[in-house]
């Protein structure tokens, strides 16, 4: 039941992953996009990890691919529908993708990752939670600081300041 | 939990391939977007499955704090794009170029 759930969870992953880079439409690729990180989720799930699984969908799927969406709305239309890259570069591309997935696929498949299993059961989420409080709590305040500090310079950034004085001059 | 280590690794490292290929190849800010958080899920997904399968906690947390983070890059990231879509009128980075000073 396992491995169905594993085929059928990295066909949508990956495809999705392609899909989202070779569709015509921006539109369509985010949502694929979109599709990629809930595949992502399901193999959080299939990992024993519901509280990691959770975060995803909420914080990839909830909120990042609909900030994607919103900016992709922005943009005028043709470019939406308009697909920019270099004809030269894709086959170079492709090769690229197709040796570093063979080689790093083959030191892997070589290596002794091939015999670890596990019995043991799956970490309990209180440990996550003692994690954060006990060892990681400095890195904990950090991140809120840097999410903090990042949200208020995009706002900075994407602020038009041509309008704001057009406004006070009127 | 019948699958092992090694089919996790793999979708991790095709995904990998996917996302250099998109940023290799794709001259779209907004698609080369999407391929860094593709690599970035792929580094996630490696990291819990080797925390599920050493076990330990640390994997997960360490996933956690690398999602909060991938947000942030994702604020600064679209935020940028804005300001350069305002600059150029366009989405191509070819269009970037005085961007090298």
């Amino acid at each position: 039941m396992a491995e169905i759930v594993f085929l059928v969870l990295s066909v949508i992953t990956i495809g999705s992953a392609i899909a989202a880079l070779e569709m015509r439409s921006l539109i369509y690729g985010s949502i694929a996009l979109m599709g990629s990180l809930g595949g992502i989720a399901g193999f959080f799930l299939l990992l024993d990890a519901p509280f990691v699984a959770l975060f995803q969908l909420v914080v990839y799927v909830g909120a990042i691919a609909v900030l994607i969406l919103f900016t992709v709305m922005l943009v005028k239309r043709e470019l939406i529908f308009k697909k920019i890259e270099d004809k030269r570069r894709k086959f170079a591309g492709i090769g690229l993708m197709l040796i570093i997935m063979v080689s790093i696929g083959a030191v892997f498949i070589d290596s002794g990752i091939k015999t670890i299993t596990t019995d043991e059961p799956p970490v309990n989420f209180r440990d996550i939670g003692a994690d954060f409080v006990i060892y990681y709590w400095p890195a904990l305040i950090l991140m809120g600081l840097i999410l903090a500090g990042t949200v208020t310079g995009a706002l900075v950034l994407a602020r038009r300041v041509d309008v704001e004085v057009d406004e006070r001059t009127n | 939990m019948t699958n092992e280590l090694i089919d996790f690794t793999l979708v991790s490292v095709a995904l990998l391939g996917i996302g250099i290929y998109g940023l290799a190849v794709k001259r779209n800010f907004i698609r080369m977007l999407f391929a860094i958080e593709i690599i970035i899920n792929a580094a996630n997904l490696n990291l819990v499955a080797f925390g599920r399968f050493l076990p330990h906690s640390g994997g997960q947390t360490l996933a956690l704090f690398s999602i909060a983070i991938a947000a942030a890059e994702v604020a600064i990231g679209l935020s940028l794009i804005i300001v350069a879509y305002r600059m150029y009128q366009n989405v191509d980075i070819a269009d970037f170029r005085s961007l090298k000073g």
